[in-house]
């Protein structure tokens, strides 16, 4: 291959990577911003130490595990630590879309989001050792092994034969839904935050502090996924490229306009959060076929997704489940609608798509729930995963840090 | 002299203001509070409705001698209203002295 196209796929790929880098920035933001003052250090530093604790095990063995490379297609291991040949640094490493180096940091941003969806929905009252131990473990083996499954060559991409099999493009199951059913198992076993429903069950409003970061965040998620779908196409192929930007966006807006009308029409007010959950819902939904869908797929994809934000956080409510962000049903609820759709719109519908859709969902769901109960169950019952009540109420930036996240201005406490 | 306390609307506070200095009261403090009172405002979040009523709202404390007392409480009165329930609140008390720091004046001369 003509090394000005190598170079020309390779700079994208870099580029993406920053881009899927900065998307931590979004997170960080939109958790802190729709959650309480008193807990914003915590917030903060469960997602610092997802991205660089998440990038250091990715390091250590996390990309040898999801690309071992000739395995039995359920578990393989390449060795610790990163190490290429020559070869890994020419066009003939990968088709000349990127080199070695590449792709083990394109990866590994992308193995710090599965943590990170769980960190927004344990906010405010899991302990943060015990979150360190579930990210360690979930981010370092859970993760790694699902992505085997499909990108590292394993038994999904091969479920029909050679040609045919599960189809995750960037991955709405497996990263998104494999953060998401972390999220759901960690806050079915942490408990609803102190005050969060009445003695009757009601829920009970917990305003976010800070809703400009929230939006910002947002939107620098938005951003990143330019990097996040466009840099799946793994080249910098033009058709692809831009197709793909294409319908990210063009499902971001359906997304949001979903979510917009219809959370009007069901509670009469234009609530800016939903809107924004509505976002990163079609975000997440069109992640699994991007490179698949026609501009009017994108849409009608997103706005679905849009409609779920709405009955999925009304759902998790009615379950008596917490999920301060909404991290269930962005990156669960539409991971699985965004992974099912593939099956029903865009150049691969067909029943046989779906039934590989549904086993690629099923496989990723059963696994991630039991590795996830497995590690919180035994840290409950062993350090314990919540904090105290007195600590709660009074905050973990006091108590788990002794820091004050605003020492110079005071906002209402509640 | 009395010492006048007005827990007022935020939004009327220019108005209160400027009623104060049209009748040479120039002198107050003034913080935000929250309150807790007859008002209750209407939220919805994430499509949970929830009304507070803990409510922002402005203290002055406006410090006048005897003579001025009638018609600061009448113009705090006129400048605060608006109708609603929420208001708010004066309350007059009775201060035993006054001190000007800078030239250590006390008593009518201190507030004047």
């Amino acid at each position: 291959m003509d090394t000005a196209l190598f170079t020309a796929n390779n700079v994208w790929m870099m580029v993406c990577t920053a881009l899927v880098f900065f998307m931590h920035s979004g997170f960080a933001f939109l958790e802190m911003g729709l959650t309480r003052q008193k807990n914003t250090i915590n917030i903060l530093f469960k997602n610092i130490f997802i991205i660089t604790v998440g990038l250091l095990m990715y390091y250590i063995g996390g990309f040898n595990l999801m690309y071992p490379g000739e395995f039995n297609g359920f578990l393989g291991f390449a060795g610790f630590g990163l190490e290429t040949d020559a070869a890994g640094l020419t066009a003939a490493y990968a088709d000349g879309g990127y080199t070695y180096w590449t792709d083990f940091l394109f990866q590994g941003m992308f193995a710090a989001t599965a943590a990170t969806i769980v960190s927004g929905a344990v906010a405010e009252r899991i302990k943060i050792g015990s979150f360190m131990i579930f990210t360690l473990i979930y981010v370092g083996l859970v993760y790694p092994i699902v992505g085997s499954w499909q990108w590292g060559g394993g038994f999904l991409s091969t479920l029909g034969g050679e040609e045919a099999g599960f189809y995750d493009f960037a991955g709405s199951t497996l990263v998104h839904s494999v953060g998401g059913w972390g999220a759901l198992i960690a806050i079915g076993l942490l408990g609803a935050r102190i005050g969060k429903f009445d003695p009757d069950g009601k829920p009970r409003a917990i305003p976010g502090h800070n809703i400009p970061m929230a939006t910002a965040g947002v939107l620098i998620l938005w951003l990143g996924w330019f990097g996040f779908n466009g840099g799946s196409v793994l080249s910098a192929d033009p058709a692809l490229t831009s197709l793909v930007l294409t319908t990210t966006s063009l499902a971001a807006s359906a997304g949001g306009v979903g979510a917009f009308v219809v959370s009007t029409l069901a509670y009469r007010n234009f609530d800016l959060t939903m809107f924004l959950n509505g976002i990163l819902g079609g975000l997440v939904g069109i992640t699994a076929g991007a490179d698949l869908m026609s501009p009017n797929e994108a849409v009608l994809i997103g706005l679905i997704s849009g409609a779920i934000i709405v009955g999925g956080i009304s759902l998790i409510d009615r379950m008596r489940l917490d999920d301060p962000v909404g991290a269930v049903t962005v990156h669960l609820i539409c991971g699985v609608w965004g992974t099912l759709a593939v099956g029903i719109f865009g150049q691969k519908a067909g029943l046989e798509q779906i039934l590989y859709q549904l086993a690629g969902i099923a496989a990723a769901g059963i696994f991630c729930s039991l590795s996830a109960f497995l590690i919180i169950f035994t840290l409950k019952k062993t350090i314990g995963i919540r904090v105290e009540r007195q600590e709660e109420l009074e905050g973990l930036d006091l108590h788990e840090h002794g820091m004050d996240s605003y020492p110079d201005f005071r906002m209402n406490q509640h | 002299m009395k010492k006048v306390e007005a827990i007022i609307r935020k939004s009327k506070f220019d108005e209160v203001k400027k009623a104060l200095h049209d009748i040479e009261v120039n002198f107050f403090s003034y913080w935000d509070v929250t309150g807790v009172g007859n008002e209750k405002q209407g939220h919805i979040y994430r499509g949970v409705s929830y009304s507070t009523s803990d409510i922002q709202r402005r203290y002055l404390v406006i410090v006048v001698s005897d003579d001025f007392l009638d018609k600061t409480v009448e113009t705090l009165l006129d400048s605060a209203y608006t109708g609603n329930v929420g208001d708010g609140k004066i309350f007059i008390s009775e201060v035993l002295d006054a001190y000007r720091i800078r030239t250590r004046e006390n008593g009518y001369a201190g507030i004047n």
